[in-house]
């Protein structure tokens, strides 16, 4: 007997029933509409894409001479222009490019790159330079700069079940939700509700009260974000993937109206040192079909105009192939963009450059910390600067 | 007279994690006298069955370059070797009667965050940081420095008279020494110089590259002379700079998140005087009055790896896979042995999050009331790398498949409440919630609605109702601080 359920006394208890209280200094959460309500969705690929290989130069002696192997044939490329194309696997992503709702940026990186899974992420989560390391997400400084009182705990949110470094500010953190229903079955549990409700108040900055007050957010914003998951239901089919059902339930959340401003999900398994090809295909039909069921979803209840999805990668890979039918570490990558409202479509600036490589790597030809500043400004309408802590060039694209 | 049951929980979570088994000492002074001095003795060493194959095998540089199936199993192993490194030294935190060794070791391992995937070097760099936990700050830091791991991570093998890396002098001064403002762009790049030439080799213990190395004249900090590693180390540690960043760091560690500039200033004086001897420092604050102010006690956020262990030395629980060990610093935000950068983990409110908050307060009830596990957390960026975890796709899928199994399941975990209970069974059913409440939180003040506690620990038994109480006690915010 070293076990016991103690849910099933729960079940008999008299506090059950209790009523879900909030203790005074957090207030209800006030859930106004937003009245500019743009969308940001950020689509992280973890493991460093291959984007050559994503988007393919398929009129270049240089890419085929390094990739003798890897080379994706002219033949197969899905074609954008005269000089580059998509990968084979990537149809929805063609078909939203020739609609004028995709755009493509070339060679996004940063100075003097980081190779190593861990750091790089972290310089792009966090929009520090390769120096400086900080311990705050570029998301989560989004939200400091938004709520001073945490009002708003659901502004920003992961679909997973750990939150991600860009989503953590300084005095607000993002929420992390894999699916609405057991992220509500999880912190509403009745002996939590219980002990929230007979906290005495008291001095906000000692940690016991910001440890109640994260757990009264969390069991607020899982109620909400349950109840708004409640009333809108897609019809569109994605694939029975992850990421299909994360960006379903985007959808869903989007088109219940919550009010949630930058969603954050992510598709792993893009480190490809060893037999590229099935894994990228795989990856990129998912990816693709989910992008394409998404906007579909979105277009069906007309929110396509106000959402803006952005990919990206902790760094790129290298021009040459390696020996075992895969690609090691590199630096720059493109980006995807995709929204019912570009101002500029299709592909934004030049191809990588072949011939002017850095040990065998490509050099970066926009700052990504200027995409996201972009994205700050120009989408969401918020101060950049302050938030990235630098002056930024904006890009033309929105 | 003896030592209040709130200094006593308040002194056994800064000096350890929760439980001294020392206690019974009555004078204070002594008693902490005595969890310093324990700690002479050198530690044996936390070996794992993959380093000593590794070591055994002793595979040249030209086999491993041309095979690359052995580079996969070498690979294989390292990593394998550092998850079982990581549950071993866990275990002996469990465990160990040196509670304040294996804590300040827990302390260093943060301060000189390193990530690399060599389980011989990451052994020999932990060895290092615990026979060196309560020494000489000048021995721990010239060690750290000259040990194959953190050479390796900061890239001075990289670090060449003909071309320098200053990875490794800007890291030693911003985070191991001075902290940030004490020193300009050209003293890092004159300690880079300084310190090329500094390496290990195949067996992981450091040579001096002579050949490689910078013997030009430097000028660094204001002095200058043909300075190799050593003496940036020397002058680094004439630097009071050095003292007060260190004594910050611990007083934020040991005594309050908040910094008391003036406690700082005095404790860093003392240290750097005593030649940075870290066990007086420490016996110097657990003896204050100070260190027992209201405003110091409950007043930290536990790391996952302080609130496992803490549970774990309350009542021992033993899992049929050890890998749930992992799964929950993952999931809580702490793997040892994987630092989220090279400035190690940035603590307090960092820990917490939505997520992470409910995970820690369903922790208990998931070890201790098989409650279902069905968290996933982010795969490790090392695990991500396709060169070695799989040769083709279905390796791939099948091992999603088995992450998805075992994320599922309950957790299958035996518990051990012999020695909990037993402090409890003569206590009757009225005083049982203040009676493990004193057990189980530092700061009373708080918390304990015993009526709630009572609500929710009714039980046909009294074993079963002191159970329950332990575990909802577990399960509050309150026991998130110590």
């Amino acid at each position: 007997m070293s076990t016991y359920s103690r849910r099933r006394f729960v079940q008999m208890g008299s506090l059950a029933s209790a009523s879900f209280f909030v203790p005074k200094f957090l207030k209800a959460f006030e859930r106004k509409a937003i009245a500019e309500n743009k969308i940001l969705v950020v689509l992280q690929l973890s493991g460093g894409n291959d984007g050559l290989n994503t988007v393919i130069p398929y009129n270049n002696d240089i890419y085929y001479a390094s990739r003798p192997v890897l080379g994706i044939k002219k033949n197969d490329v899905l074609q954008m222009d005269d000089e580059q194309g998509l990968h084979p696997a990537l149809k929805g992503l063609k078909a939203l490019y020739d609609n004028g709702e995709m755009a493509l940026l070339n060679g996004v990186g940063y100075p003097n790159p980081n190779r190593s899974h861990f750091r790089s992420m972290d310089i792009w989560q966090s929009a520090s330079d390769s120096e400086t390391v900080i311990n705050t997400g570029w998301i989560g400084r989004y939200l400091d700069a938004q709520c001073l009182h945490a009002d708003k705990p659901t502004l920003t949110m992961e679909i997973d079940d750990t939150l991600s470094l860009a989503l953590k500010g300084k005095n607000n953190t993002g929420i992390a939700v894999n699916k609405p229903k057991q992220f509500y079955g999880d912190s509403h549990d009745s002996y939590f509700k219980a002990i929230l409700q007979k906290h005495p108040v008291n001095d906000e900055h000692l940690n016991v009260d910001y440890l109640y007050k994260t757990l009264a957010e969390s069991m607020s914003s899982a109620d909400y974000i349950y109840q708004q998951s409640k009333i809108y239901k897609s019809n569109v089919s994605y694939p029975n993937t992850n990421i299909g059902k994360d960006l379903k339930t985007i959808a869903e959340l989007i088109n219940s109206h919550i009010d949630t401003k930058i969603y954050y999900v992510s598709l792993s398994g893009f480190d490809t040192h060893v037999n590229q090809h099935p894994q990228q295909q795989r990856l990129f039909t998912d990816m693709s079909d989910s992008i394409n069921a998404f906007v579909k979803d979105l277009k069906s209840s007309n929110r396509f105009k106000d959402v803006m999805l952005m990919t990206f990668s902790e760094f790129g890979r290298r021009v040459g192939q390696n020996a075992s039918g895969g690609t090691d570490h590199g630096t720059a990558n493109c980006m995807f963009l995709v929204s019912g409202v570009l101002k500029k479509q299709g592909i934004l600036n030049a191809a990588p450059d072949l011939t002017d490589l850095d040990q065998g790597d490509l050099k970066y030809q926009v700052d990504f910390k200027d995409v996201y500043a972009t994205m700050l400004h120009n989408w969401l309408k918020t101060d950049d600067a302050n938030i990235l802590n630098r002056k930024n060039n904006y890009l033309n694209f929105i | 007279m003896g030592i209040s049951n709130e200094k006593l929980q308040h002194l056994s979570w800064r000096a350890g994690f929760g439980q001294l088994t020392s206690a019974k000492e009555p004078d204070l002074q002594k008693l902490v006298r005595n969890l310093i001095r324990h700690n002479h003795t050198k530690p044996d060493a936390i070996s794992t069955q993959e380093s000593v194959e590794l070591v055994q095998n002793n595979y040249t540089y030209s086999q491993i370059k041309a095979d690359a199936s052995l580079r996969k199993l070498i690979a294989q192993k390292n990593r394998d070797g550092i998850k079982n490194l990581n549950i071993l030294w866990l275990k002996e935190m469990f465990t160990t009667n040196r509670p304040l060794r294996e804590k300040m070791s827990l302390f260093w391992h943060g301060h000189f965050a390193c990530r690399v995937q060599n389980v011989s070097h990451q052994e020999k760099l932990l060895q290092i940081i615990r026979e060196n936990a309560l020494g000489n700050f000048g021995d721990l830091l010239t060690a750290v420095s000259k040990s194959a791991s953190m050479l390796a991570f900061l890239n001075n093998q990289q670090n060449k008279k003909q071309h320098a890396n200053e990875n490794f002098g800007r890291e030693v001064m911003e985070l191991f020494t001075m902290g940030r403002g004490n020193y300009t762009e050209k003293d890092v790049k004159e300690g880079s110089r300084a310190f090329t030439g500094w390496a290990f080799n195949k067996e992981g213990d450091f040579v001096f590259r002579q050949n490689v190395h910078d013997d030009g004249q430097k000028t660094f900090l204001g002095k200058t002379g043909n300075f190799d590693g050593d003496d940036i180390l020397k002058i680094l540690l004439e630097h009071k700079a050095t003292a007060h960043h260190i004594t910050e760091k611990i007083y934020r560690f040991v005594v309050n998140d908040t910094p008391d500039e003036q406690l700082i200033a005095d404790l860093a004086e003392k240290f750097y005087h005593s030649n940075y001897h870290i066990g007086n420092l420490l016996e110097t604050i657990f003896t204050a009055d100070w260190f027992y102010d209201k405003k110091n006690i409950g007043a930290r956020i536990k790391s996952p790896v302080e609130l496992i262990v803490g549970m774990e030395r309350k009542v021992p629980a033993t899992f049929a896979n050890d890998n749930a060990l992992l799964l929950f610093q993952r999931t809580l935000g702490q793997v040892l042995f994987y630092p989220p950068n090279v400035a190690g983990w940035p603590g307090g409110k960092d820990w917490i999050d939505s997520s992470t908050l409910l995970y820690r307060m369903r922790l208990p009830q998931i070890v201790y009331a098989s409650e279902e596990f069905n968290i996933r957390p982010k795969p490790m960026p090392e695990e991500m790398d396709n060169s070695y975890t799989s040769s083709n796709i279905h390796d791939d899928l099948q091992k999603k498949e088995f992450m998805n199994r075992a994320y599922k399941n309950k957790v299958k975990v035996t518990a051990n409440w012999d020695a909990f209970l037993d402090k409890f069974t003569a206590i009757s059913s009225e005083a049982l919630p203040k009676a493990v409440a004193d057990d189980l939180l530092v700061n009373l003040p708080q918390i304990v609605n015993t009526s709630l506690l009572e609500k929710y620990a009714v039980a046909y038994n009294h074993p079963t109702e002191i159970k329950k109480m332990a575990v909802n006690l577990m399960s509050t915010p309150e026991y998130q601080l110590c």
